[in-house]
């Protein structure tokens, strides 16, 4: 999406998209490459503390993914594996730590100052919490008007016609603008975020959690909405969620993040027919399902303190399928047959898979419940 | 999993009876009533599985079993709770707080809020103990750790002496698990137990909670929003909407053929390992507000198979199957579909 | 990508509002603004409701005190002296013969601007360094908050008076100390809620959106920390109405002849013997006062404070 042309009111972009950003960021190959390229990405939050050694914790560590333009990339995994994080250094909402970030040709993690503030038209966030990711004294039109307020210096009352628009896109009536967020239900907050996310017309929305507060019934209407907005305006997800099957209907590919690593990625359909990491074998057997004919698999403890990460792979201490090798070296990523990487040693050791799923190999460890 | 026949834990009698339980919440708008009506029993040993969407008055029926309700904001105006042949509406606060966390216990959603940082667990666990059992410091402390041991906390020994910030979230769950069986309370009401947990660590608590129950022989209510969830572990599920009882079924019998429309329309909406691409099924519109509630039967502005006789008057819960009963006028003339 | 810059946003295309009914047209519950939801919390609590009504007739009777009084502030009648209350002089008269109830009404002029000149200057400080340190945190952050600590390690009264034995004794200066004694009390409120409001979701989408910060200052703190420092500001008008007594007490504050209630209250003090009345009634006026201030100020919170967790 080009950043240029505010003021001069509906100059129409190129269909290439060149921004002719006068700060100078580089100008964005969208003709070839992923809309979103992230690569050996590293978060590492530090803790000062009085007297003791400062807490460092590696919330992500060494991640990289693309995803291309028009497809929903859904990031999976447990609070503490770093996929909320992933999300926000996208955004730049965190500071990286090393690796680079580009999103729709802007190199993110160079961005500062106005420059970073140009860029973020194009892309944007819908946050977890509808209660909380508005303003709870300002006004729904006030709180939607916000991007346009400040990309296109339009005034509150210039921008209303505009949120009339967007309020009704996403479903609601814009008679209801004039309202305080706490008169809304969780859904339609929800939708209200929406609207704001999607009034630049970004290219990029990183959806965190974005229906995980909502009830079952009001879940799947939003999850309908974003599918709408996606097809009418060719948006890019990062859609990011604890909740497999939401994750599964709508992305196009998967990533399974554990303790701050991608341990799995591919084709969704690929990932939950056929999980070639034990961890998303897992995560699939925690999803309830009173028709189970298996046992499911539960999982042994908790996730390891991210600030002591076991050496070796992540996942070791709670795998049913440990070996040595797993306490010595990180797995490398390998392909997957059907699509995607995975970074297990088993690909390469003990059963030496060479790219096969996971299927019915019996762990040496029992973590199997009837 | 083993799942207790229905009849067994009808034969044994009841445990719990609530009946026709009506709540009013004091709101902006005056007294408002909440729970309108509920009725159902929880046998001895078997887990109730309550369901329903926020607004649906499942948790307000679970804190009034044990009147933790704020008496400044709510009301009971009518019904009874029947807790072997007692009325706990009516029972005196001194002989409640004998019921409860002794015969009665409850386990929350945040487990961090519910114990004291400032004292160890195992002190936490010795003292509900020690309070409605007496005995010595020594054996309640020893009784903790064996509960810790039982919830299935590796080394509980040395970790009865951890502070609750030592835990992590799991384990906080399993922690107050153990403080609400330390007393071998007949029933365990659990209110959304597992929901502000990761799936990995729910898990480990529905199979924890199933597994106390056929250890310890507790009754269990287990209020949730998730109805795969409840399904899975509970014997019968009693759905709740708008505060009402709209169902109650064996929960297999309630999974594979619902006999309300808003559990078919729950079943549906439920996220499945479904293709991607397709429109999601939705309830439309959304649970109404207590003070506005519609005309005839509460969920008939949003379902899908109303006819006349729905706006005419409120449908009744009625027995439609043998051990199952809807609140729908229309559950014989509807085929709906249980869960794809 | 063929999107032109504003164009479609504006025209929805084919976008049916009817598919979710989650946006169904009654459905929100009925419109309350929010302020509007604070103003009757804050009469539904009566103690805070009597508050405000007396200080609001406090207020008035003091500042219409040119007109009701009875007689002037410095009218001097030495046949009438030290008398007890009279037909003539309701509240009697002081040590001079100048009538007590209009001193009252216009010493509470003055010692009720005093005290709203200290909160004045004392909010002008503490407000905006406050916003600046609990927003931007960091080195600034570190230096203001220890700055703080320096200050209000000396009880506020020692400061107050060791200012004004620097710069000489006079209401007005005595004021101005006593509002940078304050600023440190207005700074950590501010710096405290400011800080907990930055952490909210909504400002990290402000972020998002690329809100200046100076902007989301404005727009999404300020109003959020709004109901803090409503609060902290009538504790601290109490407070200020009652270091304007000891300052005037000590004779550092108001200047004979003006009249304030620490003046009058120090006055009296000299003809406790003769008339102890006289240091009655400035006393029940600076204790109801302050009375009132702190009234306010617990309904404001619990007004807020309801407000605060709904939202």
């Amino acid at each position: 999406m080009s950043v240029k042309g505010v003021e001069g009111s509906g100059a129409k972009a190129p269909s290439s998209g060149a921004p002719a950003e006068a700060s100078g960021a580089p100008v964005p190959d969208s003709t070839t490459g992923p809309l979103v390229d992230v690569r050996d990405v590293s978060v590492v939050f530090r803790k000062k503390r009085t007297l003791a050694a400062a807490r460092q914790v590696r919330a992500v560590n060494d991640v990289t993914f693309h995803i291309a333009e028009g497809e929903t990339f859904g990031l999976v995994g447990e609070s503490g594996s770093g996929k909320s994080t992933t999300g926000r250094a996208l955004l730049k909402l965190v500071p990286t730590e090393s690796g680079s970030i580009k999103v729709a040709g802007h190199d993110v993690t160079n961005l500062r100052g106005g420059s970073l503030r140009r860029a973020r038209r194009s892309m944007q966030m819908v946050f977890q919490d509808p209660y909380s990711s508005l303003d709870p004294s300002s006004t729904v039109a006030a709180s939607i008007a916000e991007p346009l307020v400040v990309h296109e210096r339009l005034s509150a009352k210039e921008a209303r016609s505009r949120v009339n628009d967007l309020i009704e896109m996403v479903g609601l009536r814009a008679s209801y603008a004039e309202r305080y967020p706490y008169e809304f239900s969780g859904g339609q907050r929800q939708r209200l975020a929406i609207a704001r996310a999607i009034a630049l017309n970004p290219r990029f929305i990183v959806c965190d959690e974005a229906v995980s507060a909502l009830d079952v019934s009001t879940q799947n209407q939003v999850i309908n909405l974003l599918e709408r907005l996606r097809a009418e305006f060719r948006l890019t997800y990062l859609f990011i969620a604890h909740d497999l099957a939401i994750v599964r209907h709508i992305s196009h590919r998967v990533g399974v993040m554990y303790l701050g690593r991608i341990v799995e990625t591919g084709p969704a359909e690929r990932v939950y027919t056929a999980p070639a990491h034990p961890y998303t074998q897992a995560l699939l057997s925690a999803i309830p399902d009173p028709r189970r004919r298996s046992g499911r698999i539960v999982l042994e403890g908790d996730l390891p303190d991210p600030a002591r990460p076991p050496v070796g792979c992540p996942f070791q201490t709670r795998c049913g399928f440990v070996m040595d090798i797993c306490k010595q070296r990180v797995p490398e990523h390998t392909a997957v047959e059907g699509g995607g990487e995975v970074a297990c040693h088993l690909q390469t050791t003990g059963p030496t898979l060479a790219g096969s799923p996971l299927n019915d190999l019996v762990p040496t460890r029992a973590t199997s419940t009837p | 999993m083993t799942r207790k026949k229905e009849k067994d834990a009808r034969d044994d009698g009841e445990l719990l009876r609530i009946e026709d339980l009506h709540v009013d919440f004091l709101t902006d708008r005056g007294w408002t009533n909440v729970v309108a009506g509920v009725s159902f029993d929880v046998g001895p040993g078997e887990i109730v599985g309550l369901v329903g969407e926020s607004g649906s008055g499942k948790s307000v029926t679970s804190l009034s079993v044990l009147r933790l309700l704020p008496n400044a904001y709510s009301r009971t105006p009518s019904g009874h709770i029947w807790y072997q042949g007692r009325d706990l509406i009516k029972m005196p606060e001194r002989e409640l707080r004998d019921v409860r966390g002794n015969e009665i216990s409850m386990i929350f959603q945040e487990p961090m809020t519910s114990l004291n940082p400032a004292f160890t667990i195992g002190d936490q666990i010795a003292e509900v103990y020690r309070r409605h059992k007496g005995g010595s410091r020594r054996a309640a402390f020893a009784r903790a750790a064996e509960m810790l041991d039982l919830v299935g906390i590796p080394d509980a020994g040395s970790r009865v002496k951890d502070y609750p910030h030592e835990f992590s979230g799991g384990m906080r769950q399993r922690a107050m698990i153990a403080m609400a069986l330390a007393c071998e309370p007949k029933l365990l009401i659990a209110d959304e137990p597992a929901t502000a947990l990761d799936v990995t660590v729910q898990a480990q608590i529905v199979a924890l909670l199933s597994r106390l129950r056929d250890e310890t022989g507790c009754g269990i209510l287990f209020i949730t929003h998730d109805l795969g969830l409840v399904v899975e572990l509970a014997d019968r599920v009693v759905v709740m909407y708008a505060g009402e009882v709209v169902e109650t079924a064996a929960a297999l019998d309630l999974y594979n053929a619902p006999k309300h429309p808003y559990t078919a329309g729950l079943l549906s909406a439920m996220p499945h390992l479904g293709v991607r691409g397709k429109e999601l099924p939705t309830i439309p519109g959304r649970t109404p507000e207590p003070w506005r509630m519609p005309e005839g039967c509460r969920f008939g502005p949003r379902c899908g198979h109303t006819s006349e006789e729905c706006v005419v008057a409120a449908p009744a819960l009625r027995i439609v199957e043998a051990g199952r009963s809807s609140r729908c006028c229309r559950t014989e003339q509807l085929n709906l579909a249980g869960s794809p | 990508m063929t999107r032109s810059e504003s164009v479609d946003i504006g025209k929805p295309v084919a976008v049916p509002v009817k598919e979710d009914g989650d946006g169904d047209g009654g459905d929100v519950a009925a419109h309350v603004s929010r302020t509007r939801a604070v103003v009757r919390r804050f009469r539904a609590n009566r103690s805070a409701v009597v508050g405000c009504a007396l200080l609001l007739l406090i207020i008035i009777v003091t500042a219409a005190a040119p007109l009701i009084a009875p007689y002037g502030p410095t009218q001097v009648d030495i046949s009438d002296r030290l008398s007890g209350p009279t037909a003539e002089h309701w509240l009697g008269t002081d040590s001079l013969g100048r009538d007590t109830l209009t001193r009252l009404m216009y010493g509470g002029r003055v010692s009720l601007a005093a005290a709203g000149l200290a909160v004045l200057i004392a909010t002008a400080i503490g407000l905006p360094l406050g916003l600046i340190s609990g927003y931007f945190g960091g080195v600034v952050d570190w230096f203001l908050d220890r700055a703080a600590d320096v200050l209000m390690s000396f009880p506020a009264i020692v400061l107050t008076i060791a200012i004004i034995a620097a710069v000489g004794p006079g209401l007005t200066t005595a004021m101005v100390s006593l509002g940078i004694v304050y600023a440190p009390r207005m700074f950590r409120v501010v710096r405290g809620s400011t800080i907990e409001v930055r952490r909210e979701v909504y400002i990290e989408a402000s972020t998002s959106i690329g809100t200046p910060s100076l902007m989301i200052l404005r727009k999404r703190v300020m109003p959020n920390i709004l109901p803090a420092t409503l609060v902290q500001l009538s504790f601290l008008l109490a407070s200020a109405l009652l270091a304007e007594v000891t300052v005037s007490l000590l004779g550092l504050g108001a200047l004979p002849p003006t009249a304030s209630w620490g003046s009058m209250l120090g006055q009296a003090f000299q003809e406790m013997r003769s008339q102890p009345w006289l240091a009655v009634y400035p006393g029940i006026a600076i204790a109801i006062a302050t009375l009132c201030f702190n009234l306010v100020g617990d309904g404001l919170r619990d007004a807020f404070g309801r407000e605060t967790r709904k939202a």
